[in-house]
């Protein structure tokens, strides 16, 4: 065969996808997002386990910490960024290690698709599970440590963009350690650094506010933090899983 | 037609084989064998993409595979030691992603293809429920209604029975017959017609021989 020979005649088709044919990225991204979503309804068990620790944590701090109003309302806005940090992390670990533990991670590899759209449906699908569950339960949290009421607002919506941010950035921890065994503390290690920022100023906006004064500053550097990483994030996970896979 | 030239993988800096050219036409089955550790399984992820650490050239109707990524996989199938079956979902689901990332239109008819791999009535099971050989001929559905013309298999036969095995050969000469290119590692004997060796033990004069 001559290398010049037309690939049409190389398109074989079976019987039964005669009537296929080649769709764009939009249907892959669809399909893709699909089944994250049903995945990660499935396991229940994982869906909740964030949850649970941040409601945990925030039932044990007062009887650590004693149940003084004044001492509990200072708290409390860093308190929940932190917890909300923590448990956005404790559900990093397990992002890419199933699909590369049953090969699917590879099959996305070889999707002609390009990968840093298809690890966004991951991302996506990671931050509507985890992030918007917590940010709907922070008011919650808030009477729980008596957070004032000039908080609950700005508490939920630093936390709506910052989880976003959270997520995208700790994609790029769970790709990078996705061929070893043990990753979450080495995952921890590479993936804290870059939270602070978003800690900083996620926590700051809510203090501010209690405090009486605007918060747009800081709401902006947050949401473009979280630009920043949507736009960087999905290129890096790509690149660290191409690695990752081909190293096992 | 896949053309290797001066191919081999590398592994902490040793070559895995003698550097080997080959070129594989279409219609061709090819099937790669040599003991454990031979270096199958590597030689076969380097083909596909996946493992970079490869000295020689691949090249894919003319092209280095490096240099046409996107049109190189949009042709290639590989069916993996792994097969990439989620547990969670259902043969439906499964399939669905399958073509979905591949660029498949998904309108075809899962049950008429579960039923040609021997799973009919069992699309909408999640796979947790299914035995190991089912759950790889799920993985293997994906061979009726990929349009790839490059077929590249890490032991397709593996947990099969021996009439799914008969069928899966009877697949794989058809694939051939129609133009396309069988790549695969197995360590059963095969009955099939016209397909050759390359055994990485045997290494005779610029080449290895079955």
């Amino acid at each position: 065969m001559s290398v010049e020979q037309a690939p049409e005649t190389l398109n074989l088709r079976s019987e039964v996808a005669d009537a296929a044919a080649h769709d764009g990225l939009w249907h892959a991204w669809k399909t893709a997002f699909r089944r994250e979503l049903i995945m990660a309804f499935r396991h229940k068990g994982e869906l909740a386990n964030p949850l649970i620790f941040f409601l945990m944590v925030v039932v044990f701090l007062p009887l650590g910490i004693g149940t003084e109003k004044a001492v509990l309302s200072q708290l409390a806005p860093g308190m929940i960024w932190v917890i909300a940090l923590l448990a956005t992390l404790l559900s990093l670990d397990g992002l890419f290690r199933s699909d590369f533990d049953d090969g699917s991670l590879e099959q996305l590899l070889l999707s002609p698709q390009p990968l840093a759209a298809l690890v966004l449906t991951k991302i996506l699908a990671h931050w509507l599970v985890t992030g918007i569950p917590l940010v709907l339960l922070t008011p919650l949290l808030g009477l729980m440590l008596y957070l004032p009421v000039e908080g609950y607002f700005p508490m939920m919506l630093s936390l709506l963009i910052g989880t976003g941010s959270l997520s995208l950035i700790g994609s790029i921890g769970a790709a990078l350690t996705v061929g070893l065994r043990k990753g979450g503390l080495i995952l921890s290690l590479v993936v804290m650094p870059l939270y602070i920022p978003v800690l900083i100023f996620g926590a700051s906006a809510v203090n501010e506010a209690v405090q009486g004064f605007a918060i747009g500053g800081q709401l902006a550097i947050l949401g473009a933090m979280m630009l920043m990483a949507l736009i960087t994030a999905p290129f890096a996970v790509a690149g660290a899983l191409r690695i990752g896979v081909s190293g096992s | 037609m896949l053309q290797l030239r001066q191919f081999t993988c590398v592994r902490d800096d040793e070559p895995l084989f003698i550097p080997f050219d080959t070129t594989i036409e279409a219609g061709d089955i090819v099937q790669i064998a040599g003991p454990n550790g031979a270096g199958k399984t590597t030689l076969l992820r380097s083909l596909c993409g996946l493992y970079d650490s490869y000295e020689g050239e691949c090249d894919w109707q003319g092209t280095a595979i490096r240099r046409s990524r996107e049109a190189f996989l949009s042709q290639l199938l590989y069916f993996g030691h792994h097969p990439g079956v989620k547990k969670s979902l259902t043969a439906r689901e499964n399939l669905e992603w399958f073509a979905g990332i591949k660029g498949v239109n998904s309108t075809f008819d899962v049950d008429a293809v579960l039923a040609l791999v021997g799973l009919a009535g069992y699309a909408d099971i999640p796979c947790q429920q299914m035995s190991a050989g089912q759950h790889r001929r799920v993985g293997l559905a994906r061979l009726y209604f990929d349009p790839s013309p490059l077929w590249i298999l890490d032991e397709p036969f593996t947990a099969i029975d021996r009439q799914g095995v008969a069928r899966l050969e009877s697949l794989l000469e058809s694939h051939a017959q129609k133009g396309g290119i069988v790549i695969l590692t197995t360590h059963q004997p095969l009955s099939l017609e016209g397909y050759r060796t390359i055994n990485l033990e045997k290494y005779e004069e610029g080449g290895y021989v079955s």
